[in-house]
């Protein structure tokens, strides 16, 4: 029965390298390939994000329904909504401004860019600071908004998982068609030697 | 700068491609150890481990930090390995690709000064902003929304639009 709860090195090493290695070959090292999605130009992250979303969540359930995977053992984050709306739009400032996330910055380092270990700099620090002022006010601004009867659709709002993942496959399906007639209207999608050449004066 | 001495840049992978392989490699994680793909965690991590080493006690009793510690030593964490790995899977695909190159991305667009300060401000505010979430993009966003959670979809929902906000006030690269 699944999960192997397996926190060692060998696993954490493993998932980290498939991780990195899909990263980088979607083109997120590039500030400039990311930041395309929010001007709407390129939408690698959307449609690589709801792919990847859809394939795992259907690949959950299947291993559930098929009784491999033990029922409410994997890990779903506590439904604080205000917190994740607070963080999510420091997030994307911080996204905006500097051009990476947390994770693709560590894939931007390792393609190269002196900016991103610059950009994972500034996310120690941010994460520092954090801590520094942890206190009533940033603890309770965490737990803020929290759903009493759950964490996931079905808990808190009695969607199946099934239902769900139809949803997402309809989203899915939408951010395909809409991203690609947004990139055929701005330019196309960000190439990988336009990445690799660096933001110029015109992008 | 110069394009003459550069190897083949091979093309990135059809989205659809990346995000069938990055969903079944979220898919072995979450099989594998029970939670999904992260980041955010092991700076937060490391931050731990430089407080035990400054300031040991203040460390250990600390609001935050202090239950991270005692849940045993904060570098030898999953989430660390697994951010060595990206290190390293992200490296060999950079160089298998061609695609591998130093550079201070954006110094041509908003000069070298401005993107040094954006990189570091925009680092602070999601490094920042993934604690005050519990997580960032990949922690929260793609791993919490794979497992149907509430959280991660607002969590998308307002930092995607937030990004688009901000997007148009800083040029960022």
């Amino acid at each position: 029965m699944f999960p192997l709860n397996d926190e060692g090195m060998l696993s954490g090493l493993l998932c980290g390298i498939l991780f990195g290695y899909v990263l980088e070959n979607a083109g997120f090292g590039s500030p400039v390939k990311l930041s395309a999605q929010f001007r709407l130009r390129d939408w690698a992250v959307f449609k690589v994000m709801f792919t990847a979303i859809v394939v795992a969540a259907a690949g959950l359930w299947a291993l559930r329904f098929f009784g491999y995977l033990r029922p409410d053992s994997i890990a779903v984050p506590q439904a604080a909504l205000v917190g994740a709306a607070v963080g999510g739009a420091l997030v994307g400032a911080g996204f905006a401004i500097g051009g990476y996330c947390p994770g693709t910055s560590v894939a931007g380092v390792f393609s190269g860019r002196i900016d991103a270990l610059v950009f994972v700099a500034g996310v120690v620090a941010g994460t520092a600071g954090f801590s520094a002022l942890y206190g009533a006010t940033l603890k309770s601004l965490k737990a803020a908004g929290l759903l009493v009867m759950g964490d996931t659709f079905a808990d808190a709002y009695e969607v199946p998982d099934a239902v769900m993942i139809g949803i997402l496959v309809a989203a899915l399906v939408a951010v395909f068609l809409l991203g690609s007639w947004f990139e055929r209207r701005k330019g196309g999608p960000v190439t990988a030697e336009e990445a690799v050449a660096g933001a110029c004066q015109t992008s | 700068m110069s394009t003459t001495t550069t190897p083949r840049v091979k093309p990135f992978w059809p989205p659809l491609v990346a995000g069938i392989v990055l969903g079944l490699a979220l898919l072995l994680t979450f099989v594998l150890s029970g939670h999904g793909l992260g980041a955010s965690g092991a700076a937060n991590d490391l931050v731990a481990t430089i407080g035990l080493q400054v300031a040991p006690e203040a460390t250990k009793a600390h609001a935050y930090l202090g239950p991270r510690v005692e849940e045993g030593n904060p570098i030898d964490s999953w989430m660390i390995w697994e951010i060595v790995g990206v290190a390293i899977g992200a490296l060999v695909a950079a160089f298998m690709a061609g695609r591998f190159r130093i550079q201070l991305d954006g110094e041509r667009s908003v000069g070298s000064r401005s993107r040094i300060v954006k990189a570091l401000a925009g680092g602070f505010l999601a490094g920042f902003g993934a604690r005050v979430a519990g997580g960032c993009t990949s922690g929260l966003g793609l791993s919490g929304a794979a497992a149907l959670g509430v959280a991660a979809f607002v969590f998308l929902g307002v930092f995607f639009a937030t990004g688009m906000i901000v997007s148009r006030l800083v040029k960022g690269v």
